[in-house]
C-alpha cells in the first residue's frame, strides 16, 4: 500500500493554475524529491497534501484514508503530516522545548513530562540538547531549521514534507540540515522533499521528479533522470543548473 | 557564525530599546549627562521667566497655586479618588476581556462568520463614533430610570458599563491591530502541527499579537484612568467633582490642581512599569541565554 497518493490534482490561485493535474504515488520509506524551477508548483503541491491549500480538483489518500473527502477531519489528517517550511516558522515567544511539546502536549494531550522527556530525546538525537531553553531568534538559521525539523517529528508524522528547507539558509549552514535529513531518510521516514539542491536530490532520492508548469514532466531514479533525463525541458532545467555550479 | 554574531550586536535593536527608554542619553557617558543637564536647566530657567513675568500671573499664583488650597482640599479629592481608581481597575478587566472577544470575532475567517463579523464592526464604529460622555449619560440616567427589578439601579454602576462599552471599542481595534501583525505563516505552522484554529489562536496567535499591542493598550487604559472623571457628571462624588465642590467654596482653583496630581500620580508609574515589561520581552526573547 502506498504511503501518499495522489490523483489528477488540480489548484488555481485566481487566474494562475498552479497544478494541472498531478498524479503521484508516494510508497512507505520511499524519498521522493520534486525539482523544477521556482513557480513549477512544488510549494502548492506539498500544501495541498497538507489540506493547508483547497483543492480545486483531484484526490489525495494518506495510507487508505482518502483526506479530500468531504467533512475529513482536518487537525486529525493534519497530525499524521510533518511539514517543514522554508522560514522554518518557529514560534517566537516560545522556548525551544516548548515549540516541540506545544503540539504533543496540546493535540496528543500527552502529559508534559512525557512529551518533554520525548523532546528532549529528539532535541538530543540533533544535537539540540543544549538548546532546549532557548528562544528562536537566539538561534542561527541552521539551528532553526533543525528544531523546526525536530518540532514535526515530535508529532511522531507517518509523512514528512519538506519544503525547500534550507533555501533560506547561509551556504554554510546548508549541511548541518541536509544531515539531519539524509539521517531521517536512512531511519525509513517516508519523505516528500521539494528541493534545489540537486547533488542532495540525487543522494537522497529513491525517486525524482520534475514538474514544470503544474506537471509532473518526468520522473524516475535520480540516476536516469540526472544523468539522461529523457525530456528537453528537464534536460534544459539540469543544463542551467549545472551552468549554475549547483550540480 | 556570522550570522549569529551579527544579530548580538543588533544596532537595530539596540535603537529600538534605546527609544523604549525614551529617558536615556543618546550621548556617550559623562560628557552626554553634562550637556542634557545644562540643556534642561535653560529650557526650565526660560519657561518659568516667561511665565512669571506674564501680566496675569499674580492672579493665577493666587487662584491656583495657593498652597494652603492644595494641601487642605487634597486630603478629601484623595478619598474621592479611590472611587476613580476601583473605577478604573473594574473596567479595565471587563473591558480586556469583551475586546479580546470583539477582536478574535472580526477576524475570523470565511464566509460563514460574516454576520459575526460584520456585529463585530458596527459595534466598534458605534462604540468608538458616540462621545463617551453622552454614553454615559444615557446610560447612568436612563437604565436606572427603567426600574427594572434585577438591574442595579447605581448610577456608578451604568457609568462603568459605559466606560466598558466604549472602551472596549477601541481595545478591540487594538487587539485586532496586533492580531493581524502576526504573520500567517506562523497560523500555517500551527494548524499543520494538527493544532485546531482555537488552538492555533490562543497558544500561538494572541501571545505574539498581544506582546506586540501593549505599549498602546496602555495608552488606552492611561486614557480610561482619565475618563473616570466623566462619572463625576453623573452627581457621584470622584475626584473631579468633589474638586469642583472644593473650589466652588473657596473661588480659588488649586483642588484641581491637587485631583491632576492623583491622577498623574496614577498613569505615569503606569507608563514605566508598561515600558519595562516590553524592555524585558525583549531583552529575554533576543540578549539573554547567550552562546556560552
Amino acid at each position: 500500500m502506498s504511503a501518499l497518493r495522489l490523483a489528477s490534482v488540480h489548484k488555481s490561485f485566481g487566474d494562475n493554475e498552479v497544478l494541472r493535474g498531478i498524479d503521484l504515488e508516494v510508497a512507505e520509506h520511499e524519498v521522493v524529491c520534486l525539482i523544477g524551477a521556482s513557480g513549477s508548483g512544488k510549494s502548492t503541491l506539498l500544501r495541498c497534501v497538507n489540506l493547508l491549500e483547497p483543492l480545486d480538483a483531484g484526490r489525495i489518500w494518506l495510507g487508505d484514508e482518502e483526506i479530500t473527502r468531504r467533512g475529513v477531519d482536518v487537525n486529525a489528517v493534519r497530525r499524521r503530516i510533518g511539514i517543514v517550511f522554508q522560514a522554518f516558522n518557529l514560534f517566537p515567544h516560545m522556548t525551544v522545548l516548548r515549540n516541540v511539546t506545544l503540539a504533543p502536549r496540546d493535540v496528543l494531550g500527552l502529559p508534559r513530562d512525557e512529551a518533554e522527556r520525548r523532546a528532549l530525546d529528539l532535541l538530543g538525537r540533533f544535537g539540540l540538547a543544549d538548546r532546549r531553553g532557548e528562544y528562536p531568534d537566539r538561534l542561527s538559521g541552521g539551528q532553526q531549521q533543525r528544531v523546526a525539523v525536530v518540532r514535526a517529528l515530535a508529532m511522531q508524522p507517518e509523512l514528512m514534507l519538506l519544503d525547500e528547507v534550507t533555501s533560506a539558509l547561509d551556504p554554510e549552514l546548508v549541511a548541518e540540515v541536509l544531515n539531519v535529513i539524509r539521517e531521517l531518510a536512512e531511519g525509513g521516514m517516508t519523505m516528500l522533499i521539494a528541493t534545489h539542491e540537486m547533488g542532495f536530490a540525487r543522494d537522497i532520492a529513491s525517486r525524482v521528479c520534475f514538474l514544470e508548469e503544474g506537471l509532473i514532466l518526468e520522473e524516475g531514479p535520480p540516476h536516469e533522470i540526472f544523468a539522461s533525463p529523457k525530456e528537453a525541458r528537464t534536460q534544459q532545467f539540469l543544463e542551467r543548473i549545472i551552468e549554475a555550479g549547483r550540480l | 557564525m556570522a550570522s549569529e554574531g551579527d544579530r548580538r550586536a543588533d544596532p537595530e535593536v539596540e535603537r529600538r530599546s534605546r527609544l523604549l527608554g525614551g529617558l536615556h542619553f543618546e550621548g556617550e557617558g559623562a560628557r552626554g549627562v553634562a550637556i542634557a543637564l545644562l540643556s534642561t536647566v535653560v529650557f526650565v530657567t526660560v519657561v518659568v521667566v516667561a511665565v512669571t513675568q506674564s501680566p496675569g500671573w499674580p492672579e493665577v499664583r493666587r487662584t491656583f497655586f495657593d498652597w494652603g488650597d492644595i494641601s487642605s482640599s487634597f486630603p478629601e479629592i484623595a478619598r474621592a479618588f479611590v472611587l476613580n481608581v476601583k473605577i478604573f481597575l473594574v473596567c479595565e478587566v471587563f473591558i480586556l476581556v469583551l475586546a479580546l472577544v470583539i477582536a478574535v470575532l472580526r477576524s475570523l475567517p470565511g464566509p460563514v462568520f460574516f454576520p459575526l463579523r460584520a456585529l463585530a464592526v458596527i459595534y466598534s464604529d458605534l462604540a468608538r463614533g458616540v462621545p463617551t460622555i453622552l454614553v454615559i449619560a444615557l446610560l447612568g440616567f436612563g437604565a436606572p430610570a427603567l426600574q427594572l427589578t434585577g438591574v442595579p439601579r447605581s448610577r456608578v454602576f451604568w457609568a462603568g458599563v459605559g466606560l466598558i462599552l466604549v472602551y472596549s471599542g477601541y481595545v478591540a481595534e487594538v487587539y485586532r491591530a496586533g492580531i493581524e501583525s502576526v504573520h500567517p505563516s506562523q497560523e500555517a505552522a500551527a494548524r499543520s502541527l494538527g493544532l485546531s484554529r482555537f488552538q492555533a489562536l490562543r497558544r500561538v496567535i494572541l501571545p505574539q499579537a498581544i506582546r506586540r499591542v501593549i505599549p498602546p493598550l496602555l495608552n488606552d487604559f492611561i486614557g480610561l484612568q482619565k475618563d473616570t472623571a466623566l462619572v463625576g457628571t453623573l452627581g457621584v462624588i470622584e475626584a473631579f467633582n468633589q474638586s469642583q465642590i472644593d473650589s466652588s467654596a473657596t473661588f480659588t482653583y488649586g483642588a484641581y490642581l491637587a485631583a491632576a496630581a492623583l491622577f498623574v500620580a496614577i498613569t505615569i508609574p503606569l507608563a514605566r512599569f508598561t515600558d519595562w515589561l516590553v524592555a524585558r520581552d525583549r531583552r529575554r526573547r533576543q540578549a539573554a541565554g547567550g552562546f556560552a
